[in-house]
């Protein structure tokens, strides 16, 4: 049913954990939906540098949430913005129609952090696209 | 990894070698058509009947009133829908449960868009119905009740007896789905006053594929397969020989060994049930305690983690089971039965049933007891809804 890789993600997650300081924390999903991510993150010059997450969910929602994390570690905040839940399912080689919402939790928890960083820093928060909504409009979630 | 240990029995069991050696020859040696004339598929009649018989004596049924089916599945749809469509074109009313299978629900759903009343009683945290609630429900045009003898999720034995008298008091037919009963824990259709009761082959060691409707002698039921005169006339299509076989020797044999099965593996249950209690912090036992609940089903609700998860790292570590968890299924809902007693979904999510069978030994529970404590606090470390729980009953401790 799944990938390898999904596997691989699921069974030893990257990034597990949680950021004393963080600069920026993110966290989306409930519990009727069965799944929840929270995201830390450490920001310097505009770059991720450190990221941690925690996630209750199935297998689909933690290897994304593991995968989203290595994606963005190291990267520009706006890099890290525009990564799409589609670009996190291919990194894992495909998710089961089913599980595509899922992959959404990451980007979203992601985006929720960069603003609240950026909203710490007294910046304006960042829009998220149209293209995002209908996506999360299409998934109910 | 030891060899896996399968933790799934109510999904399904593997077919016994010795019903499988009782099958074989009805594929390529006794392979004929049981209603051809010639006395070639003479041994095929008798092989039909034989098994008849078993199933009958297995439910202290007459071999006349037993019919083979398709399996739990058509046996479920052929009682409602035979039960419903014999009224000859007046509706009426059906009582079930909210907890009963698809096969019930959907059958009891698609009749309620074609006019139909249904009533769906709810039931108690352990997922038993309320007696007083049934009497409640009975309505003039009532006509059926249909309720499972026991849960496939959580092994709730509902008050079967109880709602037998309750049915013939008031000429309503009752019909139990009784699919994760048959061969694990004693049924006597004529002292429980059943009028109609489905099993399935595969849940007690038998092949899959074939199963059984029980319809008491004067039950107006509208035939269900149309096509040739098997089954006299009620269920067409020529008969699976080898399967029926096969079901009427596992039950046989299921029957034979049923008192110290039930016992043995009520014991593994208990143990297995402790040790979680006591090695698991908020373990949240489904079902019935010791009492009331099958001797092969352990149903426990771990917050913080999510279901799926659960039976993932269980696989890898050699062990099968189950869970009523929304990702397992694909859909958005958890299972409609830990709703039904009352759980919230975050312990819905969390569910995982592990049912024993025959192969299962003591090594099995304590290499499960030894396995899955590590399994769930690992995911339980990395879970925010595990963090805000306890959070929660930090504050409510102090």
């Amino acid at each position: 049913m799944y990938s390898d890789k999904v596997m691989d993600h699921f069974r030893n997650p990257r990034n597990v954990g949680e950021i004393v300081d963080p600069d920026g924390v993110g966290q989306v999903g409930n519990p009727k939906c069965g799944d929840i991510m929270k995201i830390y993150i450490k920001v310097e010059n505009d770059i991720i540098r450190d990221i941690r997450f925690k996630t209750f969910g199935c297998a689909s929602a933690i290897a994304s949430s593991s995968m989203a994390t290595e994606m963005v570690k190291g990267k520009p905040l706006r890099e890290a913005w525009d990564l799409s839940n589609r670009a996190v399912a291919a990194a894992l080689d495909g998710l089961p129609p089913v599980k595509m919402h899922c992959s959404l939790l990451a980007e979203e928890a992601i985006h929720q952090a960069i603003n609240d960083y950026r909203e710490r820093m007294g910046l304006e928060p960042w829009k998220e696209g149209p293209g995002h909504f209908a996506e999360l409009e299409e998934h109910g979630h | 990894m030891i060899g896996r240990i399968y933790l799934d029995n109510a999904a399904t069991t593997g077919t016994d070698t010795e019903v499988l050696n009782e099958m074989l020859p009805y594929f390529m040696e006794s392979f004929g058509n049981p209603s051809s004339i010639y006395s070639f598929s003479r041994d095929n009649r008798i092989a039909l009947e034989r098994s008849r018989g078993q199933v009958a004596r297995a439910i202290n049924a007459e071999p006349a009133e037993i019919y083979f089916t398709g399996g739990g599945t058509e046996s479920d749809n052929w009682a409602l829908k035979g039960a419903a469509f014999a009224r000859r074109g007046s509706r009426g009313h059906i009582i079930t449960t909210m907890i009963e299978h698809h096969a019930i629900l959907h059958s009891a759903e698609f009749l309620a868009g074609m006019g139909y009343d249904v009533t769906y009683l709810p039931v108690d945290e352990e997922g038993r119905i309320d007696l007083k609630e049934l009497e409640g429900a009975f309505r003039e045009d009532t006509f059926l009740v249909s309720v499972m003898f026991a849960n496939n999720e959580i092994g709730t034995i509902q008050p079967v007896s109880e709602i037998g008298r309750l049915c013939k008091k008031r000429n309503v037919l009752f019909h139990t789905d009784a699919v994760q009963a048959v061969g694990h824990i004693p049924i006597d259709v004529k002292a429980m006053h059943i009028d109609m009761l489905s099993l399935s082959a595969h849940k007690f060691h038998g092949p899959k594929g074939v199963g059984a409707l029980f319809i008491r002698r004067g039950v107006k039921i509208e035939n269900f397969i149309h096509g040739g005169g098997q089954e006299k006339g009620r269920r067409a299509s020529t008969e699976n020989v080898p399967g029926i076989v096969g079901l009427g020797k596992a039950l046989e044999i299921s029957i034979q060994r049923i008192g110290t099965e039930s016992a043995r593996q009520s014991m593994l249950r208990d143990r297995l049930i402790k040790g979680i209690l006591e090695t698991i912090p908020y373990a949240r036992l489904n079902g019935p305690g010791e009492d009331g609940r099958l001797p092969n089903n352990v149903n426990f609700s771990f917050i913080g983690v999510e279901g799926e998860t659960l039976i993932l790292d269980l696989d890898e570590a050699g062990i099968s089971a189950s869970t009523g968890s929304a990702c397992s299924s694909g859909s958005l809902d958890p299972s409609h039965v830990l709703l039904a007693i009352g759980l919230d979904h975050a312990h819905s999510h969390g569910s995982l049933r592990m049912t024993l069978g025959t192969c299962t030994s003591e090594n099995d529970i304590d290499y499960v007891l030894d396995t899955l404590p590590a399994i769930i606090s690992r995911r339980r470390e990395m879970s925010p809804l595990w963090e805000d729980f306890l959070r929660n009953e930090k504050k409510v401790t102090i």
